[in-house]
């Protein structure tokens, strides 16, 4: 009977064939545990009573739905409209797990932190709410990734959290996530371990969904206010894919939304310098599920690259690979350069500066909403704000402002 | 009975059943098992190929092969720095096999890998269980496929005779560490403390209470391995279980000296067979 009821748990950890709980068995005692206190607080009214208090006075939900009028006429054909994730405090989404993860970490009476982060934007709302809460924090972040997000950096450490330095294999996002769960195993007595995205052993997918899913919500009754039905696509980037995985859960039931994933082409797929785990990788197991994942045919995982150290990851949540087998939802791929295009055009049409990431997913409204009619609605995931970006737009971009380039419109 | 016979036993036997023979040989002596960790290619095959049969004859039992894996979440930073001069060398399981044939034709000390799930999924666990016994391995340790993940790897290894190695922690339940220990070929692998390889944490964290429970259920021989690296440590952890397994240890040792690597290897052996033997009982 005990035996059934572990596996009745493990069995709510896939999706399809995807997920799991592929950790050393250090970890499995702290998962069943966090497994456990999930399912009662999922239960529980007043933890979400709670969670939806700090959601509102402290993160500013719910986020606009915004009618991207200027967008929508500019490309002629379905109206845009943009979930304003970047209106969130912190800047991003990320606030909406970590204030989750930090609420459950203090039922469960644990002081300390850990997340791992690539562009900062996860480390920086874990680092938030670390504070907040009065809890220890310390963040893993890839070398490479300290010297390009060198503001949320500071950022971090300004909010009181420790930033460990990751050298070991290629020092991005990967290499943290795999320091972070070294650091979780020699201290899991006192530490809870904040997982930034829909990926990572089972609890974490379904209960990071469970945390962002008040994305789609929100669009939801939003989108019903505004327009009096429900839209016909929606689209948002996937790195981990914890901003598409909040938008779409709402609507997974609903069969006339079409969903869309986008992945960071990079310098495109036939370069082989991508992030698009889906689209250009095979089924591995990395970081505690099984998912689509970039790597050699010999099973090394493959260094990602994407211009959003955001979505430079090798690997994806296993939901999506299950939702893209299924063809419940499609995963298509937009480049560096397309992406960096979309930041420079919504900027100038709407006044909305996105992050690099969330560009991807703009990107690919500006791709098929032309091609749809004008009566036709697309919501796009706005996932976070670019500011952090500048640096990088700066060094890909050094002249678009010269000579009267850019003045065009 | 047996004689225990240092670089394995003769025979004919592979798989479990090699495993097994010198397990027991060991216990009809009442000696303790060395159990050395070499990450496969560090620094290159060839020298993999020659530190094996030496370490077999200067006091190890059984042999503990890396294969290298480009996100070892198990492992401390010494087996990882190893990992990565390897990968340059072995990074698929085909080179790693070779290796593994070209030294069982030197030697016949117990084989066993360490490695992560990813490299044998994509292999195919069955292909791999075979490629495995037919160049020579007897058994393998996954860590990062534990019990719940492992029902076809484990009836796949059981069907063909590789002995699937399990790993139980300070923190598994006892429940749950019984059914590891029953499920477990070749020995039961303690991880002696919560933490990865080569950390460093004095006493095993409750491991004599762990070790009394498990000698209740099952006769599977208990190793414990994770930060055991002197002679001093070999002597108490031998002495609470069946054997250690040292790997971090090792590595450092050859890395202290670089113009003969093999040779302090070699002494640093002789040292925890020393130790192990020195157990009084």
């Amino acid at each position: 009977m005990r035996a059934q009821a572990k596996v009745d748990v493990v069995r709510q950890g896939y999706f399809g064939a995807y997920g799991g709980q592929f950790v050393p068995e250090t970890l499995i005692a702290p998962l069943e545990e966090l497994t456990r206190a999930f399912q009662a607080v999922a239960d529980d009214d007043s933890f979400w009573r709670e969670l939806r208090g700090y959601l509102a006075n402290y993160a500013g939900r719910p986020s606009p739905l915004y009618y991207a009028r200027r967008l929508t006429e500019h490309l002629g054909g379905a109206k845009v409209y943009l979930k304003r994730e970047d209106c969130n405090h912190t800047g991003s989404h990320k606030i909406n797990n970590t204030l989750g993860q930090a609420l459950l970490a203090r039922r469960m009476g644990k002081r300390r932190l850990i997340a791992e982060t690539g562009a900062g934007m996860h480390g920086v709302a874990t680092a938030t709410v670390a504070a907040l809460f009065g809890l220890e924090c310390v963040v893993f972040m890839g070398a490479k990734d300290i010297e390009r997000q060198a503001p949320n950096v500071y950022r971090m450490k300004m909010l009181g959290a420790g930033v460990r330095s990751v050298s070991a294999g290629s020092a991005t996002l990967k290499d943290a996530m795999n320091e972070a769960l070294r650091d979780w195993v020699a201290t899991v007595d006192n530490t809870f371990y904040v997982i930034g995205s829909v990926a990572g052993p089972h609890p974490y997918p379904t209960m990071v969904k469970a945390f962002q899913r008040v994305i789609g919500e929100e669009a939801h009754r939003q989108i019903v206010a505004q327009e009096g039905r429900l839209p016909d696509l929606l689209i948002a980037c996937v790195g981990g894919g914890s901003n598409a995985m909040g938008l779409f859960s709402q609507f997974i039931p609903m069969a006339e939304v079409a969903l869309r994933g986008v992945e960071a082409g990079g310098e495109g797929l036939a370069t082989g310098r991508h992030a698009a785990s889906i689209n250009g990788g095979q089924v591995g197991v990395l970081h505690g599920s099984k998912s689509y994942l970039l790597q050699t045919p010999g099973g090394q995982v493959q260094e990602a690259h994407s211009i959003s150290a955001g979505l430079d990851y090798p690997g994806v949540g296993p939901e999506h690979s299950y939702l893209h087998d299924t063809g419940r939802a499609t995963y298509t791929t937009v480049t560096d350069r397309e992406a960096v295009d979309a930041t420079f055009e919504l900027s100038r049409l709407e006044g909305i500066i996105p992050a690099l990431e969330s560009a991807h997913a703009v990107a690919e409204a500006i791709k098929v909403a032309p091609a749809m009619r004008h009566d036709q609605i697309v919501i796009v995931c706005l996932s976070g704000r670019g500011d952090k970006d500048l640096h990088t737009l700066q060094t890909v971009s050094p002249h678009r402002f010269e000579g009267g380039e850019g003045e065009s419109r | 009975m047996q004689r225990p016979v240092q670089g394995g036993v003769q025979g004919g036997s592979r798989g479990t059943a090699r495993l097994a023979a010198t397990f027991g040989a060991l216990r009809g002596a009442g000696r303790k098992a060395l159990v050395l960790y070499l990450m496969a290619g560090d620094p290159s095959p060839a020298f993999t190929e020659q530190a094996v049969p030496r370490l077999a004859e200067s006091g190890a039992d059984v042999i503990e092969l890396g294969l290298p894996f480009s996100d070892p979440v198990a492992d401390g930073p010494v087996i990882q720095a190893a990992g990565q001069r390897a990968i340059r060398h072995i990074s698929d399981v085909p080179a790693f096999l070779a290796l593994v044939r070209a030294i069982r034709r030197r030697t016949a000390v117990p084989l066993v890998t360490m490695t992560y799930y990813n490299p044998v999924f994509r292999y195919g666990e069955q292909p791999f269980i075979a490629a495995a016994l037919e160049a020579g391995l007897d058994g393998a340790i996954v860590p990062d496929l534990p019990l719940v993940e492992a029902g076809s790897w484990r009836a796949l290894c059981l069907e063909a005779g590789l002995a699937a190695i399990f790993l139980e922690a300070p923190n598994t339940t006892p429940a749950h560490a019984r059914e590891l220990a029953e499920a477990t070929r070749g020995f039961l692998y303690l991880v002696s403390l919560k933490g990865v390889t080569g950390a460093e944490r004095g006493l095993g964290e409750n491991l004599g209470e762990r070790i009394a429970r498990l000698r209740g259920w099952v006769e599977t021989p208990l190793m414990v391995g994770f930060g055991i690296s002197t002679p001093a440590q070999a002597r108490q952890f031998g002495a609470a279980a069946d054997g250690i397994i040292v790997g971090s240890g090792l590595i450092a040792r050859m890395e202290s000296a670089p113009a003969d690597p093999l040779g302090a290897a070699v002494a640093y052996t002789r040292e925890l067979r020393a130790a192990l033997d020195s157990i009084g009982g």
